[in-house]
Order: structure tokens, then C-alpha cells, then sequence
């Protein structure tokens, strides 16, 4: 018996990702002029609070229904089905830019509605996994597993802040990487409880 | 440089083989790996899912980086082809890997790459492909060249292709680097020596492969990529 396979490791993406993964349109989850649609977008910064023009964030989420996304189409969206999927590079000024729909809450879910988030960026060895809550669902933030978990400063930034733009209904979501104001990141290997068990043969059954 | 790198393979590895974020010997980690821990959290619903391509997303040529001009790029030509498989060791089917590298003389299509090497009018260096049902992917491509960096003095990484991966969940995402086996630069380059575990950083070389190659065209290589994290659903013990 061989055992599960060992994890292949990460590597940074390096700062020559943009005519690799970006893609046309990568932060229209919905097209301009969609009922509902929401502008979420920040700046991501690092330890020294300087702008981080080389990130690259990716984005998932549940539609305005609560239901997770189930039809290919995420890079060559038709303009009719929720994909659910964003991905975008930092410019200049280290900011982002998504439009998209406001997550309902997912059936049987004890979360609260959020956007799943995962950073790259050059000088970044192993991505980095956050989430964006909203603030206007006050009774299910209190009750989120994560957001109660930790302490008021730190779960705020995980919240996104109401703020209008030209076309319509805005959020801004910024990302500090590292010192002050550090963004909360998750440590989701929480299951893999399951998996190290397997390995040493002592776990739970 | 290589001091440093053998200093920093002192600490104990981190968990699955991935590098330590705060790796000094890769200088622009300083301000970009967190300070704080990472705060453990079961994933959600949403992180147990993960987006989904199709067959609109990706067309047959993408996977053919040798293809996306009108004549015949300058190399090389490899065929890299491999399994994508999660923790369990199941394949992961019908997922988009992407790649992205430099030209045979180390030089990226991109505005950000100094490095005094000529440009390939025929190779741009991106491709794309969806797995199959035994989770296999293949390109087509051109072996990339070494290039310089400016980490330190006289820092030059080994050749690689980055990929990109999805698993079954938003959980397993990975980004990381294929290299060539044999490649003396390995212990120079504190990219590759971020991972410090030895048999991890065998795990990121593709291995020659002479099935691969196809006679009288290109020479061939197999990667396998395990993806780490939890998955879509919990593993089947008699999968296991
Ligand atoms: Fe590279």
C-alpha cells in the first residue's frame, strides 16, 4: 500500500503572470448595466502600506439565489449565466476593480454570505486565502463561525465597506498583506485533519 | 547566496512541502508574507466548491503554445504532459491548467522583462487545456529558456513553466513551477530552495520521459500534480 500522494508544493507566480492568467473581462462577473450589480474593489498594499501593483486576486461566490455555480463558461462568460468567478490583476496603483452580484446565503450553510478570495502576487511563495463579508448582514455576521471567532478589529477586515460609485451600489474591500490593519488570512486545511490521519494510521475513524 | 539558502533549509518544513512565506533568501518576501498567523477556519460551503470551465472556455489550440503565431517558434519543442490527482490521489477531471513561461532564450512577452534576450515573434507563452477523465493534461511547447533576476548578484532562475491548477474545491487552488530534471541551478535559485524539503522539491520536477517523445518531433516530459487541501467531498476510505 502506497499511501495518498504527497502534495506538489507552491511557487510564487512571479511578476510575469499577465499574459498568462489574466483574461478580457476577468472582473465583469456581470455585465455593465445588470440589475443589482455591485462594484467591490480596493488596493492591495504591503508591510510598508506601499500599493502592490503585481497582485493578482481571484474571487468566488454563490449568485443572488444562494446557489454555487454548477455550468462551465467562468473565462467565456455568456452573459446570461452566473458564473460566479472573477479574476484580476492589480494596476499601477495597486487597486481592483470587480462587478458582480451580492451573494445570498447558500442553503445549510452556518457562514455568512461572503465571496471566497485568494491573493497572488510576486514575492508571495503560497497564495493567501481570505474572505468578503457584508456589513448589512448584521444577525448572520454575529453568528458566522469565523467573523465570531475573532476579535473586532481583526474581523473587520474581512468586511467590506458601503461606498457608492458611478454605477451604482459600491463596496471597498482593501487588502494589506502584511503589518497594520493586516487582512485576516485562512489557514482552510482544516480537513486535512483527515488526510494526516490516513498517513500515521491514527486518526479518527 | 548559497549560505543563505542552506541557513534558511535549517528551519523545519512547513506542513504538505510548501515553502515558508517569510523565506528571506527570496528578498521580495519581506513585506509581503503576513505577520500574523493564519487564522484556522473550516471552509465553507462555497470554499468546498469550486468554479467551473467548459469547453467554451478553452479551445484544442490553446494547449498547443507552438501554434499562436504564423510561423514556428525558435527551441526546443518538449511535450509536457501529467496527471492532476487531489490529496486522495483521485484524478481531478475536467479542470483548466494553465501555463505560462519565457521563450528558449529566457525572455518573457512582457513589458516588465529586462532581460536583454531576444523576443520570439512567433511565441507568446501562454496556453490552456482542460483535463481529461483521468485527469490528464498535455501541451505542446518549447522548452523556456534560464533568465537573470535581480534577487542578487548574479541570480539567474532555472528553466520552468508555472501552472495553474483547480482542483474540486476553491480549497485546492494551487499556483507553483515545473523544472527540468538535472538543471544546475536548483541550489542557486532560493525560488526552488524555498521548498527545503528534499523529496518535496523532487515533486516539482518533470521527469524525461521517452514514451513521451514523439520520434522525429519533440522530446517528452511527465509532471504529475497533487493538489493539496481538502476536497469537494471527504476522501472514500477504499480509495485510499
Ligand atoms: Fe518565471
Amino acid at each position: 500500500m502506497t499511501g495518498p500522494p504527497e502534495p506538489t508544493p507552491s511557487q510564487t507566480v512571479g511578476p510575469f503572470f499577465a499574459f498568462g492568467l489574466p483574461f478580457d473581462g476577468g472582473g465583469d462577473v456581470v455585465p455593465p448595466g445588470t440589475a443589482g450589480a455591485i462594484s467591490l474593489h480596493g488596493t492591495v498594499r504591503d508591510g510598508n502600506g506601499a500599493p502592490v501593483p503585481d497582485a493578482l486576486l481571484e474571487f468566488w461566490q454563490a449568485g443572488p439565489d444562494g446557489r454555487l455555480p454548477t455550468r462551465g463558461g467562468s473565462m467565456a462568460r455568456d452573459g446570461r449565466t452566473f458564473t460566479g468567478f472573477a479574476r484580476v490583476p492589480t494596476d499601477r496603483a495597486g487597486d481592483y476593480t470587480v462587478r458582480t452580484l451580492r451573494p445570498a446565503p447558500v442553503a445549510g450553510s452556518t457562514e455568512a454570505p461572503h465571496l471566497a478570495v485568494t491573493v497572488f502576487a510576486r514575492g508571495l511563495l503560497f497564495h493567501l486565502f481570505t474572505r468578503v463579508y457584508f456589513p448589512n448582514h448584521t444577525e448572520a455576521n454575529a453568528a458566522d463561525p469565523l467573523l465570531s471567532s475573532l476579535p473586532p478589529e481583526r474581523a473587520a477586515t474581512l468586511i467590506a465597506v458601503p461606498d457608492g460609485w458611478f454605477g451604482g451600489p459600491g463596496y471597498r474591500f482593501d487588502i494589506r498583506m502584511q503589518g497594520a490593519g493586516e487582512t485576516v488570512f485562512l489557514d482552510l486545511t482544516g480537513d486535512g485533519a483527515q488526510r494526516s490521519s490516513t498517513i500515521d494510521g491514527a486518526g479518527p475513524a | 547566496m548559497t549560505a543563505a539558502i542552506r541557513e534558511a533549509a535549517t528551519a523545519p518544513p512547513q506542513r504538505g512541502g510548501h515553502p515558508d512565506r517569510a523565506y528571506a533568501p527570496y528578498r521580495s518576501t519581506a513585506l509581503r508574507a503576513p505577520s500574523q498567523p493564519l487564522v484556522v477556519a473550516s471552509p465553507s460551503l462555497v470554499e468546498r466548491t469550486a468554479p467551473v470551465f467548459g469547453a467554451a472556455d478553452v479551445a484544442p489550440i490553446d494547449a498547443d503554445l507552438t501554434q499562436h503565431s504564423t510561423g514556428e517558434p525558435l527551441g526546443e519543442r518538449i511535450v509536457v504532459t501529467g496527471r492532476v490527482l487531489d490529496a486522495a490521489g483521485r484524478p481531478v477531471r475536467h479542470q483548466l491548467v494553465e501555463v505560462w513561461q519565457a521563450n528558449a532564450a529566457g525572455r518573457y512577452r512582457h513589458d516588465g522583462d529586462l532581460h536583454p534576450a531576444p523576443l520570439d515573434p512567433h511565441f507568446v507563452g501562454g496556453g490552456r487545456c482542460l483535463t481529461d477523465d483521468d485527469g490528464r493534461y498535455r501541451f505542446v511547447t518549447i522548452k523556456p529558456g534560464a533568465y537573470p533576476w535581480r534577487n542578487h548578484h548574479n541570480a539567474w532562475r532555472p528553466a520552468h513553466i508555472h501552472f495553474s491548477l483547480f482542483g474540486t474545491a476553491f480549497t485546492q487552488r494551487l499556483v507553483t513551477q515545473m523544472y527540468f530534471p538535472g538543471d544546475q541551478l536548483f541550489a542557486l535559485d532560493p525560488i526552488f530552495s524555498s521548498v527545503t524539503d528534499e523529496k518535496a522539491q523532487q515533486r516539482l520536477i518533470a521527469r524525461y520521459d521517452h514514451d513521451t517523445t514523439v520520434a522525429e518531433w519533440a522530446l517528452g516530459y511527465q509532471w504529475d500534480i497533487v493538489l493539496d487541501g481538502p476536497g469537494a467531498t471527504p476522501p472514500d476510505p477504499d480509495e485510499v
